[in-house]
């Protein structure tokens, strides 16, 4: 280190960088450090499938019941895993100080939330979705069913990240907050579940399934344009305990 | 020509029902060196994070170049530089890629200024280690690399002296007093000895609060 610093000194009355660049740049480090932690994204895929796999072994084998039960335990089991992956969200960041750096930087900070858990739904989650037509069969479901319950899952997961994102930033500074967070997020979760099993029902029984999924969609909208901002403000409270 | 940057009236923070400070009236001009000192638990890291907008529990006024802090946040966050406690620097991601994106979050930088900056913090030969394999030491050089490229004219230091050599000591201090001469503030605490010339002391501690000019 040398005491010659080349770059000098010049007050600005703006950010340097646009909100696109700032973007571009969290979500690069965004997918390195996901990329790099591997472990943490095959962990949520091996319980989903374990636990999906468990279920005929345990209870029943035989095709009639996997069938009517399918829907739901694919919901459970994905539901749980989500719920698994998101401790991981902030916590990294808030423990070695880069979440300060992050609440620093001059741009909207649900913006920066709603990039983060964008990447952490594509790294995490949507492999579970991939998985899920495989697991459908192993359950006996018709392709049509399984058609309906891969719709759902990609209506509905994105709602459980955000509305998780909720709970992950409110529980980051608090030791242990595994617990916390999935007593604080489980309820909302709930919603999502009933009309993702409901519509996946409605098609078995070859009734209109839209109404499900439509209010999905409904939930969806309302967790992408107000969970980041209640994030971002959990997250403040948050750094003004550390 | 040295000139109000960020100003306090009756600053106080409350912690766990104990009064850390009440009643602080600060000033950083530009061209100053400012060290917070106390005893350990004084508040000296909350009042550092109050002064940057991280800790948003305190009493009284924060202003920047004259105006409220909260009405000029984005401009506030453009001039300034906080390195806290924890050096910020992701264990599984390498030296450079750390300091890219800690710098990218604020500024344009290219990986090759990146790489100048590691050279220039002492890390040549680091820059592609992962951070998990790099010592206390080396990761607060990663963290210190950011002021070779910031051209931000306040800085706060939350103990940037931890876990260096009494080589890195030494240039950091020279450093940070060739930033003060250059026009730019440094605030910081420490509990090494400095001897800058020039050095303004804010001290907290059991209630009462002094001011030294040099």
């Amino acid at each position: 280190m040398k005491a010659h610093n080349p770059t000098p000194v010049q007050l600005r009355e703006a950010p340097r960088s646009g909100l696109l660049a700032v973007c571009l740049s969290t979500l690069r480090r965004d997918l390195l450090v996901r990329v790099r932690n591997a472990q943490d994204l095959v962990n949520p895929l091996i319980f989903f499938v374990i636990v999906v796999s468990l279920f005929p072994l345990g209870v029943s084998p035989q095709e009639a019941f996997l069938r009517t039960a399918g829907p739901g335990v694919i919901w459970v089991a994905a539901l749980l895993a989500v719920l698994l992956s998101l401790d991981s969200l902030f916590r990294d960041d808030y423990e070695d100080g880069s979440l300060d750096q992050w609440l620093l930087i001059p741009q909207p900070l649900f913006v920066l939330v709603l990039v983060r858990v964008l990447c952490h739904w594509c790294l995490a989650v949507l492999p579970l979705i991939v998985l899920a037509p495989l697991l459908g069969l192993m359950m006996h479901m018709p392709p049509g069913q399984i058609g309906v319950l891969c719709l759902t899952l990609l209506l509905g997961t994105p709602v459980l990240s955000l509305v998780g994102s909720m709970g992950a930033a409110l529980t980051v500074g608090l030791g242990g907050g595994g617990v916390l967070l999935s007593l604080l997020v489980l309820p909302l979760y709930v919603p999502v579940l009933l009309f993702a099993t409901g519509a996946v029902m409605a098609a078995a029984e070859g009734a209109s399934y839209s109404p499900q999924l439509m209010l999905l969609g409904a939930l969806l909208a309302l967790a992408v344009t107000l969970a980041p901002l209640a994030s971002a403000g959990a997250l403040r409270i948050s750094a003004s305990q550390g | 020509m040295s000139e109000l940057l960020l100003q306090t009236r009756g600053l106080g923070c409350e912690r766990d029902e104990r009064q850390l400070f009440q009643g602080l009236d600060l000033s950083v001009h530009s061209s100053s060196l400012i060290r917070v000192t106390g005893p350990n638990g004084a508040g000296k890291t909350t009042l550092l994070r109050i002064l940057c907008g991280l800790h948003g529990f305190y009493q009284g006024q924060l202003y920047w170049r004259g105006q409220p802090l909260a009405s000029v946040r984005e401009s506030f966050l453009a001039n300034l530089l906080y390195l806290g406690h924890n050096p910020g620097v992701n264990a599984a991601l390498t030296a450079t890629e750390n300091l890219s994106a800690a710098v990218g979050a604020q500024q344009p930088v290219t990986r090759r200024q990146c790489e100048q900056a590691l050279v220039w913090s002492g890390l040549a030969g680091y820059e592609d280690v992962p951070c998990r394999h790099l010592s206390a030491g080396q990761r607060r050089r990663v963290a210190l690399a950011r002021l070779y490229l910031s051209g931000a004219p306040l800085w706060i230091l939350d103990e940037p002296f931890t876990a260096l050599d009494r080589e890195g000591v030494a240039s950091l201090e020279a450093l940070l007093a060739a930033r003060a001469e250059a026009g730019g503030a440094v605030v910081l605490t420490t509990h090494h000895r400095l001897t800058l010339p020039g050095l303004e002391q804010w001290h907290l501690g059991a209630g009462e609060t002094r001011h030294e000019s040099p």
